[in-house]
């Protein structure tokens, strides 16, 4: 923004908030230096622009319509521009200014530090005390943006989402509740118009922009929606257990996590894991290589053999074709 | 200038009115402008005042001496309302706070989140409970950890390390407790590591404040935490993975450098990782669903481990 522009823009704020009865456009044309006071187009051109991009910083401009006038009047009422008179005690001050610092990235750090500033600017402790305690939250998938938008907005959003393993791409519809960070991964949670049921959608697999379908408002959060117990999907208990030999003085994770460690025969040790899934458990005893070796169940030993030729035979072929 | 030029002068403006005499460099400091850019803000400021703009209308500006007084400006004497993001981002955070076990303070957080709810209106509170945080629970060892960090005692730990599947004693000097995207972390000068070091703390299998006061060098500063905990050096090699649909986990669970579609749900990835072993370990655990790519004797080291491995099982690959 060139500076006669912002001093254009000032003007016309103090301009808007200073006056009692609404201005026509002509009444601010001549109180608000920088307009074209010739051509007539290319003043509403720029009042025009003007106006929209004080509504897209969030100056309220009021529009009266008085029947018995030609021309609209503008006004900025003060109460809805300023801000209330909110006091912080300090103790108050340094946990907003804890909580401005969490975000991470773009936006919401802006949002944020933009807020944090216009608390101190309405009078609010600027000093803030050092916390030995430290937070931050990432948003690094690309799709949050968009999505924390369209739930702000309450607008549908489309995108092309790649279930968990998944080879190929569906473009969903979904109306979205709400955003939830769970174990330093967000999900989005909403309404699936084309399955018509609720879905979870974890944002790193969304491929591609998310685009809003439809109008703002359009959505309605269903009331006493859960959203945390829709994504906090249980893990099923380790109720089996494996045994499984490991070499000794190796795999420190494995005897930290069984349940039982007994000295077996010549270089190995016996340990008891418990588990639920055996493809887990296999990676897992795979990733160990020849110091651990899966003695029972049969079905987790067989995983594992599994998974260690595959390791075998793509790390033998370069050219493979899977 | 850039477009957020505006809104920070209605900001700006407010906070000196507020703050009668406040200098030039701390001001600057806080609207994270050189001293330099807050003088030309203060100069296009005394440009502007009610309609008329005779000198009786303009806004008065001084900086002699290095402090600002500003006079004719109660127009916009108070800031802008908070827009529903600013309040939602604030929110948001605050209510994750709440949910910190070693948060001291909850009584000041539900003071703090009425008073920004009703400054904010409907439509922050809305959204900002849309979006929500959930914190893991804290280990064990997390009470423990956080009161020596604030009576500078130095620990002594058990730490598991995944990348060389081993477990490790150490001393640390603890200088504070980051919370990362939900996961707790120890920050602390590392007597073994004679560096700064990060410890998971669902790592931690062990520990014990010892009778010593945390005592930690000069150098010891924290990390900058803000591209993430997990940092590769630019001296680890490259190594390039081969992913089927199955193994694109490998994506999301680590920092990769580079990740490139290769149809039908296939990735190539290429990553950085301090320990060659790490690596074969992750290949051995991805089976047939990854492949390393490069370099070749990576490769090479792969297939002879998943050999050894299953002449345990009297399995001929």
């Amino acid at each position: 923004m060139s500076r006669r522009k912002t001093e254009r823009l000032l003007n016309l704020v103090i301009c808007l908030l200073a006056t009692r009865r609404p201005l026509s456009a002509e009444q601010i044309r001549q109180a608000v230096p920088g307009y074209d006071p010739e051509n007539d187009e290319a003043f509403q051109r720029m009042f025009e622009r003007d106006k929209t991009e004080l509504r897209e910083i969030g100056i309220p401009i009021e529009v009266h319509r008085d029947p018995w006038e030609d021309d609209p009047g503008y006004r900025i009422v003060r109460q809805a521009y300023e801000l209330p008179e909110i006091t912080l005690e300090p103790d108050e001050a340094a946990v907003i200014g804890l909580a401005a610092q969490v975000w991470q990235r773009a936006s919401l750090a802006e949002a944020a530090s933009g807020a944090l500033i216009k608390l101190q600017a309405g009078g609010a402790p600027a000093d803030l005390a050092e916390s030995p305690l430290e937070l931050r939250l990432d948003t690094r998938d690309a799709a949050f943006p968009a999505l924390w938008e369209a739930v702000r907005d309450r607008r549908a959003v489309t995108f092309a989402y790649r279930s968990a393993g998944s080879e190929s791409v569906l473009t969903r519809v979904v109306e979205p509740w709400g955003v939830v960070s769970r174990g330093g991964r967000w999900y989005a949670v909403g309404h699936d118009r084309d399955r018509d049921a609720p879905r979870v959608f974890r944002l790193s697999r969304i491929a591609g922009p998310v685009s809003p379908v439809g109008r703002p408002g359009a959505v309605t959060v269903p009331e006493g929606v859960d959203l945390r117990s829709m994504v906090g999907f249980q893990e099923a208990p380790n109720e089996r257990v494996a045994l499984v030999k490991v070499r000794q003085g190796t795999c420190a994770g494995l005897r930290h996590a069984a349940r039982a460690v007994r000295t077996g025969p010549g270089e190995w040790d016996e340990a008891e894991v418990t588990f639920a899934d055996p493809e887990r458990l296999a990676g897992w005893i795979a990733s160990l290589g020849p110091d651990a070796e899966v003695m029972d169940p049969p079905d987790a030993r067989e995983a594992v053999i599994r998974r260690l030729k595959g390791a075998f035979q793509t790390a033998g072929d370069p050219s493979c074709e899977r | 200038m850039s477009s957020d030029r505006l809104p920070r002068l209605l900001a700006l403006v407010p906070y000196l009115m507020s703050h009668p005499g406040a200098e030039v460099p701390e001001v600057a400091r806080l609207f994270g402008l050189s001293e330099k850019q807050l003088i030309d803000d203060l100069q296009l400021v005394w440009m502007c005042g009610l309609p008329g703009h005779t000198p009786g209308d303009l806004i008065d500006v001084s900086w002699d001496g290095g402090e600002i007084t500003i006079e004719n400006a109660d127009t916009i004497a108070r800031p802008l309302k908070l827009g529903v993001d600013e309040a939602s981002a604030l929110l948001v955070a605050l209510r994750m706070l709440d949910e910190l076990p070693e948060f001291e303070g909850r009584d000041v957080l539900a003071r703090v989140i009425a008073k920004l709810e009703q400054a904010a209106g409907d439509g922050a509170a809305t959204v900002s409970s849309q979006v929500q945080v959930e914190i893991g629970a804290a280990p064990g060892a997390h009470s423990v950890i956080a009161d020596a960090t604030r009576r500078r005692r130095r620990l002594s730990l058990r730490y598991y390390v995944p990348g060389r599947d081993e477990i490790t004693p150490r001393e640390v000097d603890p200088l504070r407790v980051v919370m990362v995207d939900g996961r707790h972390y120890l920050e602390g000068w590392c007597y073994r590591a004679e560096a700064m070091r990060m410890f998971r703390l669902d790592r931690i299998l062990d520990v014990e404040v010892l009778d010593v006061a945390a005592d930690p060098p000069a150098e010891a500063e924290p990390m900058d935490v803000t591209a993430g905990v997990f940092r590769p050096s630019d001296s680890d090699e490259l190594v390039e993975l081969e992913l089927t649909a199955a193994g694109r986990w490998v994506a999301e669970y680590y920092p990769c450098e580079e990740v490139v579609e290769l149809g039908e749900g296939r990735l190539r990835v290429s990553l950085r990782a301090r320990d060659q072993s790490w690596l074969v370990r992750l290949a051995l655990r991805l089976g047939d669903s990854g492949r390393v790519s490069s370099p070749v004797s990576l490769a090479d080291r792969v297939r002879e481990t998943a050999k050894q491995a299953l002449a345990n099982y009297d399995s001929v690959a």
